[in-house]
């Protein structure tokens, strides 16, 4: 077996510059996060209305990104808008693909929440005087966001972890400066074992944070 | 002078071979991701706190660090001490682990869901505690793991696509060796795409259904 110096020195002094990549990767995930929510609820709404083409729209969208990879889409928005001469940046080819497949996947999560609650709340919360915005805002929604805050959160660490295929695309995200570090210092393997542990450190800080988020709004009743 | 040459019916053999190492690498993830998932379930449903924590802590790392950067890692790590692999053998090696990471979740859920008196039953019928494990654990617990089993294999054959990064020619390497050959990305990647769509939606479809039939 050859012995392999480690030199953890040149990782230390590129250190200021993981952190400015690790924080595009939150920036990306974040946002796309965000967008993602505003699209799923019209994809939700689209895809439970009555119009038949409204429906038929959603669930192509969210066919679409349910069932092919996001390397693909990442690819798609890079090279095949290219092609059409929309050119976007690394970072935009990204967030779009983020984007596309987050609004799917939340969609059908929206969708699941809402199904999940009995329509008779509804009915009960009307006969009790309320109107329809109140009996959304008091009785519907409170319940449905308890039951999709988890997977909402699953979905944002998966956002986080996917940011990561902008290494591919030339993003200067945390693995895209993790590249670019490496190929000019040649220590591959100190940069990615740091790159990996930023990684695994942010992922567990969203969920931390995200737990101490659902204590303070669900006051321990989640779902 | 032209410096791509467009596609042709001679790039069909190529494109096949992608196709061929897509569904090899994932048929390979996904055959030693479920065994390796059935041993670790049926450990983390049976074992102590101590062993659960050790491997949850283990199978946490493989979730939380993107699957791009533990196919770098290790790659260049094998490489570091000397026993280079074969992309697809070393790309094999972290899928199939990745893959583990979530079946032992899926299974360790069927394992919970056979009901305690069951076994106990079975117990007091003089099974042994292996024989309990084999004829009643094993069939009433896999039964209701399909669709998710489905899910996460589904995930798999997405996730091959990174495997590229190490330098398997999957799917999308060679299509994209194709784009820069030929400038014609769009064709490609939409072509590319329906492949993995037309594999990957009826199989999606097929899990709704089993599920919907299983709560009814």
């Amino acid at each position: 077996m050859d012995s392999y110096n480690f030199h953890w020195n040149v990782v230390w002094d590129a250190f200021p510059q993981l952190l400015s990549g690790a924080f595009t990767t939150l920036h990306v995930s974040v946002l796309s996060m965000l967008v993602g929510i505003v699209a799923a609820v019209f994809l939700a709404l689209g895809k439970m209305s009555n119009s038949k083409i409204l429906s038929f729209l959603s669930s192509v969208w969210i066919e679409l990104s349910r069932n092919t990879p996001a390397l693909f889409l990442i690819y798609m928005a890079y090279f095949g808008l290219g092609a059409y001469g929309i050119h976007l940046s690394p970072y935009l080819s990204v967030f779009a693909a983020l984007v596309f497949v987050n609004g799917g996947y939340l969609a059908e999560t929206f969708r699941g929440g809402f199904q999940s609650i009995p329509p008779t709340q509804y009915n009960a919360a009307r006969s009790l005087g309320m109107n329809r915005i109140q009996a959304y805002r008091h009785i519907i929604l409170p319940q449905m966001f308890r039951r999709i805050y988890h997977p909402m959160t699953n979905q944002f660490i998966w956002s986080i972890l996917m940011s990561s295929l902008g290494i591919l695309v030339g993003m200067n995200d945390l693995s895209g400066e993790t590249q670019r570090l490496q190929s000019s210092s040649f220590r591959t393997l100190e940069f990615f074992i740091v790159a990996a542990a930023m990684y695994y450190v942010i992922a567990k800080l969203v969920l931390f944070a995200a737990h101490l988020v659902s204590k303070r709004v669900f006051k321990g009743e989640l779902s | 002078m032209n410096l791509f040459t467009p596609i042709s019916w001679n790039d069909a053999g190529f494109i096949l071979t992608g196709v061929l190492n897509t569904v090899y690498i994932s048929v390979v993830a996904i055959f030693f991701g479920t065994i390796l998932g059935l041993i670790l379930g049926f450990a983390r449903a049976e074992c102590n706190k101590i062993v659960n924590m050790c491997l949850g802590g283990v199978l946490d790392i493989l979730k939380s660090v993107p699957l791009i950067i533990q196919l770098i890692l290790f790659s260049t790590f094998i490489g570091a001490m000397g026993y280079p692999l074969d992309p697809f053998v070393a790309g094999s090696i972290i899928l199939s682990l990745y893959t583990m990471a979530f079946m032992v979740e899926v299974f360790r859920s069927g394992f919970d869901n056979v009901p305690h008196a069951t076994k106990k039953a079975a117990r007091s019928l003089g099974m042994s505690y292996w024989q309990t494990v084999r004829h009643i654990s094993i069939p009433i617990g896999m039964r209701s793991v399909l669709p998710s089993w489905i899910g996460v294999g589904l995930s798999v054959i997405k996730d091959s696509a990174l495997v590229s990064v190490i330098g398997y020619m999957e799917l999308l390497r060679t299509a994209e060796q194709l784009i820069s050959r030929s400038q014609q990305a769009v064709m490609i990647l939409v072509g590319v795409g329906l492949f993995y769509f037309l594999i990957s939606y009826p199989l999606s479809l097929y899990g709704k259904y089993i599920e919907r039939k299983m709560t009814r």
